[in-house]
């Protein structure tokens, strides 16, 4: 009986301190109707040897293809120490730390973890994490509804360059409290959010506007313009920022004349695996004025009896176990595992290795983007400068192209003709500080032999936007 | 001290960034941080020592017994870590094809076939990313199934008091009304007010069973008629499934929908509060409006299914598909436990409590719903020492902590004066078990003589009793150097 430790007499003796004869007379009180004596359809046990023959074999299945594909996940190189640390049974096997004198490791962490993340978005306070990055957009979406009080509307502005799947998400999640998510355009030049387009929503009642920085095409908003259309036009801000590019981007906290007032994302880039899409965590900051409408944990330092410094879960009353239904979220769990990753993470990498992270990542996408573009039949979709992932148009179906490059066991990227049809064959790549030069030369040399292949007449040369 | 009091400038972990600072010529100076972040210089090893240091500042299942109503704190088998972080698992990009992702698809898809197996549920879907996404996941589709009858007059979500305070508030995020059902002496759901309740108003109820007073409620198919009879769905909060696992599903009780907390009955670490997974089982008839993406299978090979197929789903939770290296653990233990170690679980579960309320009733110890059989946890209340000693549940809770026991679930369900919602699981031994019981006698005998010793508790953590008032008028969230 794998993981269950009771011998013979273990069980007549505690059948006997119960004063039953059999197990079965523990589940007296379920109608006969209901019981069932089989569960057919699950296979017999594994050993930890079979089960471990099995998952080899299943991973190894799926081999380790030569990544360019970001969109929302990146291959970032994880520090030994973080999950060594993280898996630690202490972190790994804890509850909430509701007791608190009990729970000081786990506490303590998250509040620097708070001190972190509050200090790269340049925001007040954090809280102990979210779900994830969409799921994180949906919660601030509805907390800027709740802080905003001079709105009354319910309707939120959302640029169509916000990753396509967080916008799916926060719909799905908002839609049902009469919340209007309103898209706007991007400028097809430039592949960003024109000031232009908000003109059209002056006046109304707006509560928030959402930027994401830098947006779902790797193309960098000019989100002090934007930031600052919103606070005079009595609307929140919502920055959505992938966090390694805060190491030398602008943080949302200093965007504009006031800052964003939410700051919110995808923590996946710090420490965390890509794992086929989770488990990853949402962070979540704010100013200080919203702290209460924050949904989450949120973790606070104070002192014992004895006067010595401690931490505890704070301002509770927020939450569903106290407030049941006028709580701010639903939410119980935070990604506790994946915050002490990031933690560990960030203070292994600091801010100078954080920054130099960000710098490599950003040059090898500019040496793939000038090595795919060598050929003729690529080339560049937006003119504006990006961060560390750009969109290249194809003059031949991509979907062949990728085929190719997949059967050589590159991910070549993310085909966005789904999501943006009108962009036609276009491919978001990205290269980070994990691919080297050898591994982009590697992935030009394919594609444009694949190019080569299927266009026999060659492509015809057309100049290449500045 | 603080990670940030161990950084002096200057200090790096320097085989942890890449070599070289590549300077960033083409974005402009506008857009660039003009200010260094706010995160330590320090060493690798301090960094590892620090970490290292605060672990073992925690109560964990792997050091201590965890007694945890409603939580399931069951040995998390470190096979499930180590395999599901095999490096072929860990890169695969979540957007990379199917045709690259065969062995890992195919696990999700036995997954879902898994669980439809120990719910009894036709279809399934493993996206939600907690219990409570689980929950927001099941109302939300109740409410979609009715507004696609063009049924738009129901506004009400049934739930009965002692559910857990995720319950009201997934209702009203799914834009219900929420009214409260109160529960019988016996611990069952009040038919006479239930009945009351029920009308064409009803959108549905969210039941736990066993609830979280640590009994079956036994009307659950009498209940179903009555729902179902007004036209309601009926949805099944999955915390408590470790105590029915291969005995009973709820697909044969007449739910419509389930969510299951893997972290609890699939032994998925708890993490510190985090990453939990909340799949979802629905009845045929909701099964166009569970959430994206779904793993299919066509004989051949397996494949999402997306919007374009399902385009009543109620959407996507979370960019990807939820926790995948969670489900990834909760696969594995479950290919390790198979049929019969399924069945085992409820049956020693159930053993653990029966045995240990057995011994605390025996030494005196008030049990809330006497006459009933313990499910997988049940609840003492100290209604009496607290009139009699001035002790309340969480003085006995934080003086356990001495004793080496994490402390059982306090304070709720909310319905019982100065309770404790023990929770033992199948995984903990006989000797575990009568060392807890041991503890509390000793625990009662200071109450008696010597209260200080509780009311004063804990005496040997790291800390003792925190000011929460401070924490919470002072807020203090996060460190701050000393200026200058």
């Amino acid at each position: 009986m794998p993981f269950i430790p009771h011998t013979e007499t273990d069980l007549r003796e505690m059948l006997d301190a119960i004063g039953v004869s059999d197990i079965e007379d523990l589940f007296d009180e379920i109608p006969d109707s209901l019981r069932i004596d089989k569960l057919s359809g699950v296979p017999d046990g594994l050993n930890e040897q079979e089960v471990t023959r099995l998952m080899i074999e299943r991973a190894e299945q799926d081999g380790r293809p030569l990544c360019f594909m970001g969109a929302g996940a990146y291959d970032h190189h994880v520090p030994a120490a973080v999950w060594e640390i993280t898996t630690r049974g202490e972190f790994y096997s804890a509850y909430t730390p509701y007791q608190a004198e009990a729970s000081q490791g786990t506490l303590q962490l998250i509040y620097e973890y708070q001190t972190m993340m509050a200090g790269l978005t340049g925001l007040d306070v954090s809280n102990a994490s979210m779900y994830d990055g969409a799921s994180g957009l949906a919660e601030a979406v509805l907390m800027a509804i709740r802080g905003n009080r001079k709105s009354k509307s319910g309707r939120v502005l959302v640029p169509t360059t916000v990753h396509p799947y967080y916008r799916k998400t926060a719909r799905s999640i908002v839609h049902n409290q009469g919340i209007e998510l309103i898209e706007l355009p991007y400028s097809p030049e430039g592949g960003h959010t024109l000031a232009e387009t908000l003109r059209q929503y002056e006046g109304e009642d707006i509560a928030a506007l959402v930027i994401q920085q830098p947006n779902f095409f790797g193309i960098l908003e000019e989100v002090d313009q934007l930031t600052d259309w919103a606070h005079n036009n009595g609307a929140l801000v919502i920055g959505i920022a992938n966090p390694v590019a805060m190491a030398l981007l602008k943080p949302p906290g200093e965007w504009g004349e006031q800052g964003a007032d939410i700051a919110c994302g995808e923590g996946q880039p710090l420490g965390v695996p890509m794992m086929a899409g989770g488990p990853y965590f949402g962070y979540m900051c704010c100013k200080q004025a919203l702290v209460r409408q924050m949904p989450g944990r949120i973790v606070g330092r104070t002192i014992d009896r004895d006067g010595r410094v401690g931490f505890t879960l704070t301002l509770q009353a927020r939450e569903q176990h106290i407030r049941r239904s006028k709580a701010t979220s639903n939410i119980c769990t935070n990604q506790g595992l994946l915050v002490t990753a990031a933690t560990i993470h960030m203070s292994l990498l600091g801010a100078e290795g954080l920054r130099r992270v960000a710098s490599a990542c950003h040059a090898n996408t500019q040496k793939l983007v000038a090595a795919l573009t060598a050929n003729g039949c690529v080339e560049p979709v937006f003119n504006r400068p990006y961060f560390h992932e750009t969109p290249l148009r194809f003059s031949l179906p991509l979907e062949g192209v990728m085929r190719s490059l997949h059967a050589h066991n590159i991910l070549p990227g993310y085909n966005l003709s789904a999501d943006y049809p009108e962009l036609g064959d276009t491919l978001l790549v990205c290269a980070t500080e994990t691919r080297t030069d050898a591994d982009i030369a590697l992935y030009a040399d394919h594609l444009h032999r694949v190019i080569d292949a299927q266009t026999a007449a060659g492509c015809p040369v057309e100049p290449k936007m500045a | 001290m603080l990670i940030f009091e161990h950084s002096r400038p200057g200090r790096r972990a320097l085989a942890q960034a890449p070599h070289h600072s590549e300077e960033v010529s083409d974005i402009p100076a506008g857009m660039l941080r003009d200010n260094e972040p706010l995160l330590p210089a320090t060493s690798e090893m301090q960094v590892v020592r620090h970490y290292t240091r605060l672990s073992q500042k925690n109560f964990s299942i792997d050091t201590q017994f965890y007694p945890l109503g409603s939580c399931t704190m069951k040995y998390n088998p470190r096979a499930c870590n180590r395999l599901a972080m095999l490096p072929g698992f860990l890169a695969r990009h979540p957007l990379a094809p199917p045709s690259m992702g065969q062995g890992f698809l195919g696990c999700m898809y036995e997954l879902q076939e898994m669980l439809k197996e120990v719910t009894g549920m036709p279809a399934v879907s493993l996206t939600p990313a907690a219990g409570a996404q689980g929950e927001f996941t099941g109302v939300a589709m109740i409410r979609a199934y009715h507004d696609a009858n063009g049924d738009t007059e129901r506004d009400e979500i049934l739930v009965p008091d002692a559910a857990h305070g995720t319950n009201p508030a997934t209702a009203v995020m799914c834009g219900y009304k929420v009214r409260e059902i109160p529960t019988d002496r016996q611990g069952d759901v009040d038919m006479e007010a239930l009945k009351q309740a029920v009308g064409p108003q009803t959108a549905g109820i969210m039941l736990t069973n066993p609830s979280t007073l640590g009994v079956f409620e036994r009307k659950i198919e009498e209940i179903a008629a009555l729902i179902h009879e007004a036209g309601g769905l009926l949805y099944y909060d999955g915390a408590n499934l470790n105590a029915i696992l291969g005995k009973v599903r709820p697909g044969d009780m007449g739910f419509d929908v389930i969510h299951m907390n893997l972290h609890k009955t699939f032994s998925t670490p708890h993490g510190g509060g985090g990453p939990g997974a909340g799949p979802v089982g629905v009845s045929k008839r909701l099964e166009p409006f569970l959430p994206l993406p779904i793993v299919g299978f066509d004989g051949d090979e397996y494949y999402w299914i997306t919007e374009d197929v399902r385009p009543q789903s109620i959407g996507r939770l979370s960019a990807f598909m939820g926790n995948a290296g969670v489900l990834m653990r909760a696969y594995i233990y479950a290919r390790m436990l198979g049929r019969e170690g399924m069945h085992r679980v409820a049956d020693y579960a159930t053993l653990n409590a029966n045995y240990l309320m057995a011994r605390l009733a025996g030494a005196g110890f008030d049990v809330a719903y006497t006459g009933r059989r313990a499910t997988h946890e049940f609840i003492v209340t100290l209604k009496r020492q607290h009139k009699e000693l001035g002790i309340t549940a969480m003085d006995f809770a934080k003086r356990l902590l001495d004793y080496g026991y994490h402390a059982p679930t306090t304070y709720f369900p909310l319905l019982v004066p100065e309770c404790l919602l023990i929770e033992p699981t199948e995984t903990e031994t006989r000797e575990e078990l009568d060392g807890f019981v041991e503890a509390m006698i000793k625990i009662q005998q200071e109450a008696e003589n010597s209260p200080d010793l509780l009311k004063e508790a804990p005496h040997t953590q790291p800390v003792r009793r925190l000011d929460e008032v401070r924490a919470a008028k002072q807020l203090d969230l996060t460190w701050k150097p000393a200026a200058g």
